[in-house]
């Protein structure tokens, strides 16, 4: 491995509510290599999504750096931002956020039709990636009709469909009962072992256990990067070496 | 790259306009109205300038009236008529004489109007005989106590019985009639069919004045009309050079020429007034586009968070906007010809429907769509895809 696959260097984010500054992400840095099963974890409000949705390149930082795959992302042009969530991130939410009025075959489909494949590829591809998350069956149903379980399953088919290295995962387990959850955490750690890198959000700690480092986030800063038990050695950008319970 | 197909982001502008059918409808009924109306307003307009032109036509083709006032200085004669004759552009040359005349048969009485005139009347002023004939010159020449209807005339003498060779009585003297024209409609507040026509010689007896108030002419066919008239314009200086304000020469053309501006006018105010409002349905559209594209915002954050660019948000709310606004061309077109119909019908109106009106208005109304849709739509693709996703 080259080079990581995510580097973020100082990081800030500032929100002005009400004449008040907000700092959702303060200095933070962080260095993620290719193949690495990330647990962020922190209270509500600690500016968990903030940083997922500038490592997602959905939102851009008020300063610092950020590479993706080597690539600088910070000042990139909306279109340029929009193709690389569209070829190396696969987001997937805790209120799934699927299209309603598509079924989930359609779903699946969409990003592979911003990225004009052609449709007879998309249709193949799509089919696969939910037969990956074992629902087939259900290509033509709408979210609608499928459980919440089912649902967050074909958000993953749509995050990994165009095989982006980076899958992000903002609560993917908020939304579901302990038993489905267990089901969507297995499927994260298989994909996980099959190259993927992940990034799961959670402010649960039973479920950060799954994870292979976790990282702790307090108040916009970064509290705790701890390379695990598992013996992943990640480098720990602050020093922060003490792990602080919940 | 290969771009975003239209025909994929058509099906899924059909399948978002299904989902909220009586909103589409809604958003197309001003379209609908505008197109509709466009079409209603100038096929009728143009089914009665195609009216009036044939009911002109009716008159007389190429036809030129000389009218006298009455004066000693200027007098139609036998001689005039000649010199008419001998003009190259000149096809048939008519005198008549008119006045009212008091019909009476057994115990029927009516005033009509009568004209005496030639055999020539018969083309230059496009009479039809439905029974019978009309003038000879013979009849003319001999003086003949002959009569030829017209249409109303013999309907109230005769009713359903043949008037061919019955006689009536004109102010008192008996005349046998020969023929019964057609009918050809009252146009301009004249009644062309409450008439009787009689050979010139004979009128001017029962009118008891052998002064030729009127001369029909008819030009060749194919001539210039205006030029046709400028030559009988010069013939009657020559002829009477101290007379000038004491005729006119009156040429059908003109009148032809300004029933079409008329109609011209009213069309175009007309299609301006259903124009303004396609206009206005073009507000609804944009009007419902915007409330879509602020109920859609997390629609919208999503296909932007999975690598929608912008140009694919514009687009796909564009044709949604284009979709809306054709498919309410395409019913309008529809309910327009309809309701034509339904008018033509119950009001005994011409209607003439005319492609390039139809398409006209529907372009028309594609164009509204893209204009008014280019504003909600380019709102939807600057959405910033976080607070879009924030928005519940
Ligand atoms: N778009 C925004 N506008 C204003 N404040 C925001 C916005 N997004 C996040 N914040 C604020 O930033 C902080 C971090 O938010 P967030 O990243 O959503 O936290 P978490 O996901 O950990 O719950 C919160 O105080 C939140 O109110
Ligand atoms: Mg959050």
């Amino acid at each position: 491995m080259d080079h990581p696959i995510i580097e973020i260097k100082n990081i800030t984010k500032t929100y002005r509510l009400g004449g008040e500054d907000v700092h959702a992400l303060d200095d933070v840095s962080i260095t993620i290599q290719k193949g690495e099963f990330i647990a962020i974890i922190g209270p509500s409000g600690s500016g968990k999504s903030t940083l997922m949705n500038m490592i997602g390149c959905l939102d851009q930082p008020d300063s610092g750096q950020y590479f993706l795959d080597g690539e600088e992302m910070v000042r990139m042009n909306d279109n340029g931002l929009a193709s690389v969530r569209n070829k190396k991130i696969g987001f997937i939410f805790q209120n799934f956020n699927l299209l309603p009025k598509l079924t989930a075959w359609e779903n699946v489909e969409l990003p592979l039709v911003y990225s004009g494949l052609p449709t007879k590829e998309r249709r193949k591809m799509a089919y696969d990636s939910l037969n990956k998350v074992g629902l087939g069956e259900r290509a033509n149903h709408l979210p609608t009709q499928l459980s919440g379980g089912q649902q967050q399953r074909v958000a993953i088919a749509r995050a990994l469909v165009g095989n982006p290295p980076i899958l992000l995962a903002d609560e993917p387990t908020g939304a579901l009962d302990s038993k489905t959850s267990k089901e969507i955490l297995d499927i994260l750690r298989e994909l996980n072992s099959q190259e993927h890198t992940i990034i799961l959000i959670t402010h649960d700690m039973e479920i950060a256990k799954n994870a292979g480092r976790m990282i702790s986030i307090q108040d916009g800063k970064l509290i705790m990067d701890e390379g695990d038990r598992i013996g992943n050695s990640a480098i720990n950008q602050n020093g922060h070496k003490e792990y602080q319970k919940q | 790259m290969i771009e975003l197909g239209i025909l994929q982001s058509i099906k899924m502008a059909i399948r978002s306009i299904k989902s909220n059918k009586l909103r589409a409808f809604l958003t197309m009924l001003g379209i609908i109205i505008g197109v509709s109306s466009v079409i209603v307003l100038i096929s009728i307009a143009r089914g009665s300038t195609a009216n009036v032109t044939s009911q002109i036509n009716n008159l007389g083709t190429n036809l030129l009236t000389v009218n006298t006032f009455g004066t000693d200085k200027v007098k139609l004669t036998d001689d005039t008529i000649e010199k008419f004759k001998k003009i190259q552009t000149i096809k048939a040359v008519s005198p008549a004489v008119s006045g009212r005349v008091t019909l009476k048969r057994d115990r029927t009485t009516a005033q009509v109007s009568l004209t005496g005139t030639t055999s020539d009347y018969q083309d230059v002023r496009n009479m039809k005989v439905a029974a019978g004939r009309f003038l000879s010159d013979l009849d003319v020449e001999y003086r003949q106590k002959i009569a030829v209807l017209g249409s109303t005339t013999a309907q109230t003498f005769f009713g359903w019985e043949n008037p061919i060779g019955q006689h009536i009585q004109v102010d008192g003297t008996s005349f046998k009639i020969v023929g019964v024209l057609t009918s050809k409609g009252g146009s301009m507040g004249q009644s062309g069919d409450d008439v009787i026509i009689l050979p010139l010689s004979t009128a001017q007896r029962v009118l008891k004045d052998t002064a030729i108030q009127t001369v029909y002419l008819q030009g060749k066919s194919g001539m210039n009309m205006d030029f046709v008239m400028a030559e009988v314009q010069m013939a009657m200086k020559r002829m009477f050079p101290n007379g000038t304000d004491e005729y006119s020469v009156f040429n059908q053309q003109d009148l032809m020429n300004t029933m079409s501006s008329v109609t011209n006018t009213m069309t175009m105010m007309l299609g301006g007034i259903a124009g303004i409002s396609l206009l206005v349905g073009g507000i609804g559209i944009m009007n419902i586009m915007l409330v879509s594209v602020s109920e859609r915002t997390k629609e919208i954050g999503i296909r932007k968070a999975i690598g929608a660019k912008r140009r694919h948000i514009l687009l796909q709310f564009l044709i949604e906007a284009i979709v809306l606004s054709s498919l309410g061309g395409i019913i309008g077109i529809l309910v327009g010809i309809g309701v034509g119909n339904i008018l033509g019908k119950t009001m005994s109106l011409t209607v003439s429907y005319s492609s390039s009106v139809i398409l006209m208005s529907f372009m028309f109304s594609l164009l509204v769509g893209i204009i008014f849709g280019v504003f909600p739509a380019n709102k939807a693709s600057k959405l910033n895809p976080i607070q879009a996703l924030r928005f519940e």
